[in-house]
């Protein structure tokens, strides 16, 4: 164990100290919510890249900063991003899920074509994945494409698609074998959203916005360049990203930044002569979660100490994505908590708290919970793949006989 | 020994769960909700239909002169169909207070028209619980000046029932000059809240000045609102197992799943006992005045904590589903949210519970 970064590292922390204090004024004030980035979030953006604190490792070809990868400054530049309470680069799903997979398994044009706009935030896009009747078993999703004169020509609907809205770019997975066992079927395409025959519909959710949408596909056709890998390995493909995916919402930094704004929030807020913080019983649950904050901190550290040794991170990366996510959760639950009736002040209220933020964060926190992986198929994973027990047996496949009794049998029990 | 309804009220609850079955869709709901003043008019008289509005008032005032515990059951059936109707404090906590604590010109002047559905007075002693951003209201030569927050039922009422820093409560119309009245917005639709400032507003006191009474409707308003909660977790709780039934992943139905099973078991067990502790202190209410707002505490503060954990597990129950607004699982999940919140959160009704039975002193 040693903690010290050494030298060199500390003069890395140094000058961008100076960066952030010298250019620290330019960075968007605005909310990170929104899909698009404003032409300030961009500026940004170019400047954080120029400078190499942002889309730091990826090559100068395609719009990067082009240095070797070094974990401990990525970590340094997270750290002094969050510790300054400045936004550091653009993590949308375009940078964070489909730019790593370009990098991995495109080809040399579409790392050219598609990277570099990406980065500088000029292109967005949105994640095809889900369907109504695909979710947690994502592999039996339904969506088809059949190849037609040097064009997939692809039929189906997709759900949760976030951003799809103002998205320029979809990657989106496929069916295109249909006789292959269905992990084995599938493609990964890259398409504009403005191709014909895509329909996008906004999905309201419970926070009252949409940040959602469902979008249907109906013989939208795309050139067959547009695949990323070898058709029938979509799975694999997109299982790179949803790697990808899984590490953006355990970011360690983002949750000491809320749990940071909690206790601002617990000093100023005041129940009768005193303050939320001075409550015993809401303090007691401020440390417990500042120490699980810090846990989580830790436990990203050793991630970080095992993947610059090349070991794999074992446990403490498979639970990253439950804990996280909780954590996150119960941050605002306490933040409610601690604001007493005025916790459930929302839509642009009078006396609203933070614009109503702590409400939507519950509730877009437990969607996060859901999102990517629920909570119950990460503790699966946890079980089987961290603790190696023994998997769920394959139930038998079905006859289609039997499934009409099954059918019939729940009818009944449903009726009654 | 009877620990359970009566054959009246097993009639009354199903009377009004039809009756809401009937009025009040969610497609109902939904509608209500988008407007400011989310009331109504509908199911409201459809519940006028049954006598609802003027249960808990003395027969000889126009009313039914029923119970507490009639009164939970009723709150349960309300939120169940996320009801946008007001209650809590018009039908319940304010005939409550007149019937208790009023003279009896104000008897008279007030409880049959609230009987009637013709009058409705909203009720503000958020700040006899703890006071917020420094509101409380004080009362000097017959007028009132300061900020009641929190009032409830408060779209549409003809008078405030408003507590000062002392507890004493007092009655002021609607349009006293001097009066300004905010709406508040919660995650809640589908209930009416609002502030209240005065500003040497001319008030009429209720009788009683030790405080008394103040405490027997925030005792009251805790109860109803963890009734209210259970309700709202029922509902959730049966949607989550409907939903487990029909939905299928990896080719079975998730209610095959363990972990789905046991989330929709644990949330059975912890909800069951709350219908019981409810029952328990609404009953006490009437039946043993010197247990109930001990009671009424851990009703409330035990229902809160139980149903926010219903609230998200069914949540999770329905994946995806469960948080878009296509199957309105949220009208329920911010139902509870505000049942929580008001008239103190879990910590302290607990605070308030350890002072009453002498572990601590008053802070
Ligand atoms: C906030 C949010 C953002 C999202 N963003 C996107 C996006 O941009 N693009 C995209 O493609 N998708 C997106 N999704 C979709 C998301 O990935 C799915 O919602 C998620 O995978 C769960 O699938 P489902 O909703 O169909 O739930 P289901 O799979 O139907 O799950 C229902 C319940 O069954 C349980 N369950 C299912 N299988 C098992 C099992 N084997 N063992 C135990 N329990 C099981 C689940 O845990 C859950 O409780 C998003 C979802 C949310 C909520």
């Amino acid at each position: 164990m040693d903690l010290d970064y050494g030298p060199e590292y500390d003069a890395f922390r140094q000058e961008m100290r100076l960066f952030l204090k010298l250019h620290g004024h330019r960075a968007p004030t605005g909310q990170a919510r929104a899909a698009r980035p404003s032409a300030e979030a961009v500026e940004w953006q170019k400047l954080l890249i120029e400078h190499g604190y942002t889309a730091r490792t990826i090559p100068r070809d395609y719009g990067g900063y082009g240095s070797e990868p070094d974990i401990l400054k990525s970590r340094i530049i997270a750290e002094e991003f969050s510790r300054a309470g400045i936004p550091g680069g653009l993590a949308n799903q375009g940078i964070s899920m489909l730019v790593p997979t370009l990098l991995e398994l495109g080809t040399e044009e579409q790392k050219r074509q598609w990277v570099e706009p990406t980065l500088k935030g000029e292109v967005v896009w949105c994640q095809g994945y889900s369907e109504p009747g695909a979710g947690s078993d994502l592999a039996s999703l339904k969506t088809s494409a059949r190849i037609e004169s040097g064009e997939f020509v692809i039929n189906g609907q997709k759900i949760w698609t976030s951003t799809a809205k103002q998205a320029d770019m979809i990657f989106c997975l496929v069916r295109t074998e249909h006789d292959a066992p269905k992990h084995g079927g599938i493609s990964y395409l890259i398409f504009s959203m403005d191709t014909p025959g895509i329909e996008v519909r906004p999905l309201k959710t419970m926070t009252g916005h949409a940040e959602f949408n469902e979008t249907f596909f109906s013989e939208v056709r795309v050139p067959v360049g547009q695949i990323v890998g070898e058709r029938g390995q979509g799975w694999f493909v997109a299982n790179a990203t949803l790697g990808h995916e899984r590490g953006m919402l355990g970011d360690p930094d983002a949750l000491e930044n809320r749990f940071q704004a909690l206790v601002r929030l617990m000093k100023e807020e005041r129940i009768g002569m005193g303050r939320a913080i001075d409550n015993s019983v809401l303090r007691d649950r401020l440390g417990a979660l500042q120490a699980e904050v810090a846990a989580m901190k830790c436990n990203g550290m050793r991630i970080l100490s095992n993947s610059l040794k090349g070991e794999p991170g074992g446990m403490a990366k498979l639970i990253v994505k439950l804990q996280s996510c909780e954590l996150a959760h119960q941050i605002s639950a306490l933040a409610i908590d601690a604001m007493g009736e005025m916790g459930i002040l929302y839509s642009g209220s009078a006396r609203e708290r933070m614009r109503g933020t702590w409400q939507w964060n519950y509730m877009f926190q437990l969607g996060l919970i859901i999102g990517g992986g629920t909570a119950q198929i990460q503790k699966n994973i946890i079980a089987e793949r961290g603790l190696d027990m023994p998997r769920e047996p394959k139930l038998p496949k079905i006859s289609g006989a039997a499934k009409g009794t099954a059918d019939m049998l729940r009818q009944k029990q449903g009726s009654a | 020994m009877d620990f359970g309804l009566s054959q009246e009220q097993q009639m009354l609850r199903d009377a009004v769960a039809r009756c809401l079955a009937d009025t009040c869709p969610l497609e109902h709901v939904r509608e209500c909700s988008e407007r400011d003043n989310p009331v109504s008019d509908k199911v409201l008289d459809a519940l006028q239909g049954l006598g609802i509005p003027g249960m808990m008032i003395p027969e000889e005032h126009g009313g039914l002169g029923m119970t507490l515990l009639d009164a939970a059951l009723v709150a349960e059936q309300l939120a169940y169909a996320v009801a946008p109707v007001s209650f809590l404090a018009s039908h319940v906590l304010a005939p409550l207070a007149l019937s208790e604590a009023g003279s009896e010109d104000q008897k008279v002047r007030w409880l049959p028209k609230i009987a009637s559905g013709e009058a409705h007075i909203s009720v503000a002693i958020s700040e006899t619980v703890e006071a917020r951003d420094g509101a409380g209201v004080t009362c000097r030569g017959g007028k009132l000046d300061g900020t009641a927050l929190f009032a409830l039922d408060f779209a549409g009422a003809d008078a405030f029932l408003v507590a000062d820093t002392t507890g004493r409560l007092h009655l002021v119309p609607a349009n006293a000059s001097g009066l300004e009245k905010i709406p508040l917005t919660t995650i809640d639709r589908t209930r009416s809240v609002g502030e209240l400032r005065f500003a040497q507003v001319t008030a009429e006191p209720l009788a009683d000045d030790s405080g008394f009474t103040a405490g027997r409707l925030r005792d009251a308003g805790r109860i109803l609102l963890a009734a209210d909660s259970l309700g709202a977790g029922q509902a959730m709780i049966e949607k989550a197992v409907d939903y487990s039934g029909q939905r299928e992943q990896f080719g079975r139905l998730i209610g095959s799943f363990q972990a789905v099973k046991h989330m929709c078991a644990e949330m059975a067990a912890h909800h069951e006992p709350c219908r019981s502790l409810i029952w328990y202190a609404a009953y006490a209410y009437e039946a043993m005045p010197e247990d109930v707002s001990l009671a009424a505490c851990q009703a409330k503060s035990h229902t809160g904590d139980v149903h926010r954990f219903v609230a998200r597990t069914s949540t999770e129950v329905h994946g995806g589903m469960g948080f878009t607004d296509l199957v309105g699982l949220h009208y329920w999940f911010k139902r509870i949210g505000f049942d929580r919140q008001v008239l103190g959160g879990p910590e302290s009704a607990r605070a308030e519970a350890a002072v009453l039975q002498g572990w601590i002193k008053a802070a």
